[in-house]
């Protein structure tokens, strides 16, 4: 869907569609604006998925010289925004197919498991538990928490709850079907919040105020 | 309403997704249920911490270089 609709009801273009108008009719310049305007977003999905940074790098410079290669391709029945995550997604399995020797890989791979579907921990955490750690113990923890996660979870986690994407324009980014992105979406917060759990758990504390030294189990040294 | 169908509904609720109706009965084993509490509201201050601490951070210098680089193929015709 390239368009909105307004309160009037009248039809809106996506500021995204006037843009591409522009580069088919040859001002690079609004190309130049779309680059900057999805680079972050695009390494970051490229990093989630191959887990290699030399590799987020290419996968974001191909998925944007692609997309322009490919422009006159983008029909306008999807967000730009969309189709250029699938090329980033398509380029990023791709690269993790090099690295694993042609061995196929799809965003479908290790979904087998049911680890995390039923809550475990059910101990609360501790009220602002991101303050117990420094910003870069917290990106170390958070980081290490979603790389235990299967490539496909990671990217629905990152595309609904961290970018904001819709539920339809997730699923139609990753050719999933919307079933299976809300399926994703529950498993991969679950196991997540289990996950950190380990770190952010209120730990119990003994008389005399003392934290036992065997709850304190989420240090950064175990990273 | 029990804990494996509070669980099925739990992205629902966190997203507001949901009729007022179904909402009311949610809240309402919320309310009996401490597990579950437990569970709804770690898993939105998941969300909270991950949307709010950006992973893989895009060094401004770095940036710079792949656009450039982009952006300069690009005017070549790729």
């Amino acid at each position: 869907m390239t368009t909105i609709q307004s309160i009037e009801g009248e039809i809106e273009q996506h500021p995204d569609v006037a843009l591409v108008e522009q580069v088919r009719a040859g001002d690079i310049s609004a190309y130049d604006t779309l680059v900057r305007k999805y680079e972050r977003q695009i390494f970051r999905i490229a990093q989630h998925i191959t887990q290699n940074r030399e590799d987020a790098e290419d996968v974001m410079q191909d998925a944007f010289l692609k997309a322009y290669e490919k422009l006159d391709q983008f029909q306008g029945n999807s967000k730009f925004y969309t189709w250029l995550v699938r090329i980033a997604v398509n380029e990023s399995l791709m690269r993790l197919r090099k690295r694993r020797t042609g061995k196929m890989v799809s965003i479908d791979e290790d979904m087998e498991t049911e680890e995390g579907s039923v809550p475990r921990d059910l101990a609360d955490w501790a009220p602002d538990p991101e303050q117990n750690y420094s910003q870069t113990e917290l990106g170390k923890i958070l980081e290490k928490t979603i790389k235990g996660l299967p490539p496909g979870f990671r990217v629905v986690f990152e595309l609904r709850d961290v970018q904001g994407l819709s539920t339809e324009d997730t699923a139609e980014a990753l050719g999933l079907s919307i079933p299976a992105v809300k399926s994703r979406l529950l498993r991969a917060r679950l196991q997540l919040r289990e996950r950190l759990s380990r770190y952010f758990r209120q730990k119990r504390v003994t008389r005399g105020a003392a934290v036992k030294k065997s709850d304190n189990a989420g240090t950064v040294s175990e990273l | 309403m029990t804990c494996t169908e509070f669980l099925a509904l739990l992205d629902d609720l966190i997203d507001d997704t949901i009729p007022a109706k179904t909402r009311a009965e949610l809240e309402q084993h919320l309310h009996a249920c401490g597990h579950c509490e437990v569970v709804f509201n770690t898993t939105r201050k998941t969300i909270q911490i991950y949307r709010s601490h950006e992973l893989y951070e895009l060094p401004s210098s770095l940036r710079d270089r792949l656009h450039t680089a982009i952006m300069a193929r690009c005017k070549k015709g790729c």
